[in-house]
């Protein structure tokens, strides 16, 4: 009994505590990196002032938004408005529930046995996230409509559009992974890269370019922000929301950048192993714990997302949705046949 | 503690079973209709629920994928692009058809049950495995799905997809604006 | 499954993606090429029926091919050679129409290609599953067919009022199949039929789930109390579309119809039967009934095509082999004097809905004495006169139900047949023995096409109505095929 209640009770809330607890802290400080990076890409110095270098300025802009007034508008649908910072936030928390940022591990030999670090490897992880990810577009387009404002309710039109037109290429690029690894499964899709010798974005580049545009589009991020276009539509979406509701959209997205690069970096990048892993001359590189390898390359795409952020402009509405459906879907379709040929030509 | 891990599936089934119910009842009693398509939502994610308990990990994922996540969104899309913020009840409509619907909703009700009540009855229904089975071993859903839809099911898959360009082309042909056709109102010749 | 398994699937490939290639042609053509379009929509029909005469012809009785999907036998080569055929008149009645209208071709010709491709997989489906996609891809074809009109509000009508009925249909026929599998673990027609008759104990489930695929069934050919649809799409349908939807659809779902109940569900004959008798009669009888009010000749024409299915059923009725061919015989006789009907009635829609009202039909005889001479033709074989193609017809399909012993049933019909005539004969008398208005006088349109089309199916009834036997021997191959008799 005691076994059983340790095992499916008192280390999977362990787990999910820490899970969350890191990931909340991260995205706390992906915000202050992101100011950062933008700043001295504009030769600015970036916030500076609170604690040493600026490195408490999350922390206090935490604080702010917790102790600010929630404001909710008079005209608003109330239920809907207040639903709809949590319909963002669960789904971009679940997601972390079945990314393997590490591979079982006695934690230092702390352990008595090897336990993965990850909450739960399951069969379609990868089908898992894709769906939960597409749930999270209900908090924007619900956050616009309750809001019973007209920029709000603009930004979560073009939110609703632009997702789910972009869902589709993401999907193909997605599928040609699934057709190297022949698994849906995020711990196997690791495994099959460490197993070929190869890291999937070899074979995959295109596939890989697909998908971290699409990435980038299912985020709002910039080139592909209309939904909160500050220029048209003030703050978009969240134009109206406050304090802590404010701030969940504001988290949740950068929650979901995280999603997409984790996910990029197990799909294409081999996740936790280090490069090369079967050159034997390099294997001095496995003195570095595996979830610093997969910390790496997370922070990789995470920069690229902001590097996009301080290079491109927008686009506009009509190219955007060109960009999906007369080039994205057509390159994503063309990539699985050549990449489903490939396979059957190597594997047979 | 015992009560629980012993009828755990059947706790989570009943739970989800009475929320997918609950959310179809929303669907037509709220006035609003985003209400109405939360609604509906919410029952798509607890039938998805209800596959993963069923073994069927796959249907499940693409229910969430799919409905939720696809033609729910489309769905709200449209309702917003509309702007009806609350149907008004029509009390006409209600009064002259309502011993209709009464009706057959009763007879539909009836026909489910039925099935339910035979199903039961009958046989017990394969178990997890079963749903996993491809050619006598034993592999994950997503396989199984896939082995039996593109090896034994591949006429009528192929098929399916002359009918979603079908469709397609219906919606097109619906939806376009045609040049010269505009403002004619009707009439070959008038 | 070899690829070998493939080559009797050819012809229904080569038609796909004929449908794909006139689609793309008829975008880059936009509103021009109307008749250049549907002969090569023709040419593609004829092609899919040689592949069909080199490939898919059965070897040797009935097999199944690609894992049990589709049957190979004479069965469905009648059905996908009757469909074909209707496909291919319908094609070039239509290019003229196509042409005065303001709607672009190449949708229209890609759609019935489809719904043909839809019907040949209902001919020759052995699996519940494939049946049923086979139909949803002729049913989607329809609907938007129906309102390809889309300015006009009775186009629009009619394809609304048969999408949303046409999915509950199709809502019913499903769950029809779900308690069947339920009820037998298979979706396969051959398992089914062997699962039938080694059990002989009443099984409610399975009965239910048959009741309710005949629901679908009876829906899907309009038959009564699953006919309220009809008159309005076929009204509002573009004339061409109502000619099509009259005939190649129904002789479709009749061919699902007889290899569902004359097949799969023969050795439960006496469960279902009584169903089947009651749908006949009451299609008989409430079809002619409601077409004797009818002004408006397609509205007339929609119940008369009731009536019709309800003639045809009555050899399902029957459960003999007899009342298989004879079912078979009369889908191909209707389908050729229904079109034939059909044609007149493009032929004087020149100005709005002119050729629609029983009243424009008044004085043609003077003034176009072919055309009149036609149109008697064609009413009298849908009502069952000699020596037309359509006495013979009933003829077959009545005896094969006398020699069942459903003598009331019979009689019922040939009481109907006889109210029928009236209706019909409205129009010729309006055509010989009135004055028409001669101020204004509805011109008839002159088509090449449509003309050479109602020759051949004015051809078609009087041969027929004289000489049957080759269709008739035709037919009888195909009772073996379903294994009866």
């Amino acid at each position: 009994m005691h076994a059983a209640l340790i095992q499916f009770i008192v280390i999977p809330v362990v787990k999910i505590a820490v899970i969350l607890g890191v990931v909340l802290l991260v995205v706390a400080y992906l915000t202050f990196a992101e100011r950062k990076i933008l700043a001295y890409m504009q030769v600015r110095l970036g916030p500076n002032r609170v604690g040493p270098k600026g490195w408490l300025q999350p922390i206090a802009d935490g604080l702010k938004l917790f102790v600010k007034e929630d404001l909710i508008p008079a005209k608003a649908e109330k239920a809907v408005f207040l639903l709809a910072p949590a319909m963002i936030m669960i789904p971009a928390l679940l997601a972390f529930s079945v990314i393997p940022f590490a591979p079982a591990t006695k934690l230092f030999g702390l352990l008595p046995k090897a336990i993965p670090p990850y909450v739960t490897d399951i069969n379609i992880a990868l089908l898992f996230v894709l769906g939960i990810s597409s749930i999270g577009v209900y908090g924007i387009i619900l956050g616009g409509w309750s809001s019973n404002n007209k920029f709000s309710l603009m930004g979560g039109l073009r939110s609703a559009a632009q997702m789910v037109s972009y869902e589709v290429p993401m999907g193909f690029a997605i599928i040609a992974v699934l057709l190297m690894a022949r698994s849906l499964s995020l711990v196997q899709i690791v495994k099959a890269q460490q197993a070929a010798h190869l890291w999937f974005f070899v074979p995959g580049i295109l596939a890989l370019g697909i998908y971290f545009i699409c990435g980038v589009a299912e985020t709002n991020r910039n080139p592909f922000d209309l939904p909160e276009a500050e220029s048209e539509l003030v703050a978009g979406f969240h134009t109206e929301y406050s304090g802590m509701k404010f701030a969940f959209f504001f988290l949740a997205e950068y929650t979901n950048m995280l999603v997409v690069s984790s996910l990029a970096t197990i799909m294409f990048f081999g996740g936790w192993l280090r490069p090369f892993p079967n050159v034997a001359w390099l294997s001095f590189l496995g003195v570095v714990p595996p979830v610093i390898w997969f910390a790496v390359k997370v922070a990789g795409f995470i920069f690229v997302y902001m590097w996009f952020r301080g290079t491109f402009p927008r686009y506009r509405f009509d190219q955007l949705m060109q960009v999906g459906w007369k080039w994205l879907i057509p390159l994503s379709l063309a990539n699985l046949v050549i990449v489903g040929a490939g396979v059957l030509l190597v594997k047979g | 503690m015992a009560f629980l891990s012993a009828h755990f599936v059947a706790i989570v089934f009943y739970v989800l079973a009475v929320l997918a119910v609950a959310g179809g009842v929303g669907v037509i009693t709220f006035k609003n209709p985003v209400h109405s398509a939360l609604s509906l939502l919410g029952t798509f994610l607890m039938v998805a629920g209800l596959f993963v308990l069923r073994h069927a990990e796959f249907l499940g994922a693409v229910q969430l994928l799919v409905y939720a996540g696809g033609i729910m969104v489309l769905f709200l899309f449209v309702i917003m692009l509309v702007n009806v913020r609350r149907l008004s009840p029509d009390a006409a409509f209600l009064s002259r058809r309502a011993p209709l619907a009464v009706l057959s909703g009763v007879v539909f009700g009836a026909l489910i049950a039925f099935g339910v009540l035979a199903g039961s009855l009958g046989h017990p229904g394969g178990g997890a495995t079963a749903l996993q089975m491809v050619q006598g071993h034993v592999m994950g859903n997503t396989e199984a799905v896939g082995w039996t839809l593109y090896r034994h099911f591949l006429v009528p898959f192929e098929i399916v997809s002359v009918v979603l360009l079908v469709a397609m082309i219906g919606a097109i042909i619906f939806g376009r604006k045609d040049a010269g056709l505009e403002g004619r109102g009707g009439r070959m010749e008038p | 499954m070899s690829l070998s398994q493939f080559i009797p699937f050819l012809p229904e490939i080569f038609l796909a993606v004929a449908g794909f290639a006139i689609l793309l042609a008829g975008i880059s053509l936009g509103k021009r090429g109307a008749r250049g379009l549907s002969l090569l929509s023709l040419g593609s029909l004829a092609v899919t029926a040689i592949l069909i005469w080199v490939v898919g012809r059965p070897v040797e009785g009935a097999h199944t091919i690609l894992g049990g999907m589709l049957f190979v036998d004479t069965f469905a080569v009648y059905f996908k050679l009757l469909t074909m055929t209707a496909s291919g008149i319908v094609l070039l009645m239509s290019a003229g129409y196509l042409e005065r209208s303001d709607y672009s071709p190449g949708e229209f010709d890609a759609l019935i290609l489809f719904a043909t491709l839809g019907m040949m997989i209902m001919a020759s489906g052995a699996n519940l599953v494939s049946l049923y996609v086979g139909l949803e891809l002729m049913a989607l074809s329809q609907y938007v067919l129906v309102g390809y009109f889309k300015l006009e509000l009775k186009s629009n009508e009619g394809a609304v009022k048969y999408f949303v009925l046409g999915a509950l249909s199709s809502g019913v026929l499903v769950y029809g199949i779900s308690l069947l599998y339920g009820a037998l673990g298979t979706l396969d027609l051959g398992a089914i039929r062997a699962a039938l008759t080694a059990s002989d104990t009443v099984n409610w489930t399975l009965n239910l789930g048959i009741i309710l695929v005949g629901f679908g069934m009876l829906f899907k050919v309009a038959a009564v109390p699953f006919h309220v649809w009809t008159p309005d799409a076929y009204e509002g349908a573009p004339t061409p579309v109502t000619a099509f939807i009259s005939v190649g659809p129904k002789a479709a779902a009749f061919a699902m119809f007889l290899r569902l109940f004359l097949g799969a569900f023969h050795p439960e004959l006496a469960q279902w039967r009584i169903v089947m008798w009651i749908a006949a009669a009451a299609t008989v009888i409430y079809g002619n009934i409601a077409a004797l009010t009818q002004d408006n000749v397609k509205r007339m024409l929609a119940y008369s095509s009731i009536a019709h299915a309800g003639y045809a059923l009555i050899g399902i009725v029957a459960g003999t082999a007899m009342g298989l061919w004879s079912v078979m015989v009369y889908m191909l006789i209707y389908t050729f004097m229904n079109l034939g009907a059909f044609g007149f009635v493009i032929m004087l829609e020149t100005r709005g809905y002119a050729g629609e009202r029983v009243g424009d039909y008044a004085g043609l005889a003077k003034r176009h004495p072919g055309a009149a001479a036609g149109m008697l033709i064609f009413m009298l074989s849908l009502a069952g006169i000699p020596p037309t193609a359509g006495f013979m017809g009933k003829l077959y399909v009545f005896s094969s139900a006398v020699q069942a012993g459903y003598i009331w049933l019979v009689v019922i019909a040939v009481v109907m047949s006889a109210v029928s005539l009236y209706y019909y004969f409205r129009i010729v008398v309006e055509m010989y023995l009135k004055d028409g208005d001669e101020d204004e006088p509805a011109p008839l349109v002159r088509d090449r096409w449509l003309d050479a089309m109602i020759g051949l199916c004015v051809f078609v009834t009087l041969f027929l109505g004289v000489y049957p036997a080759p269709v008739v021997g035709l037919a009888q191959s195909g009772v073996h095929a379903l294994g009866l008799g």
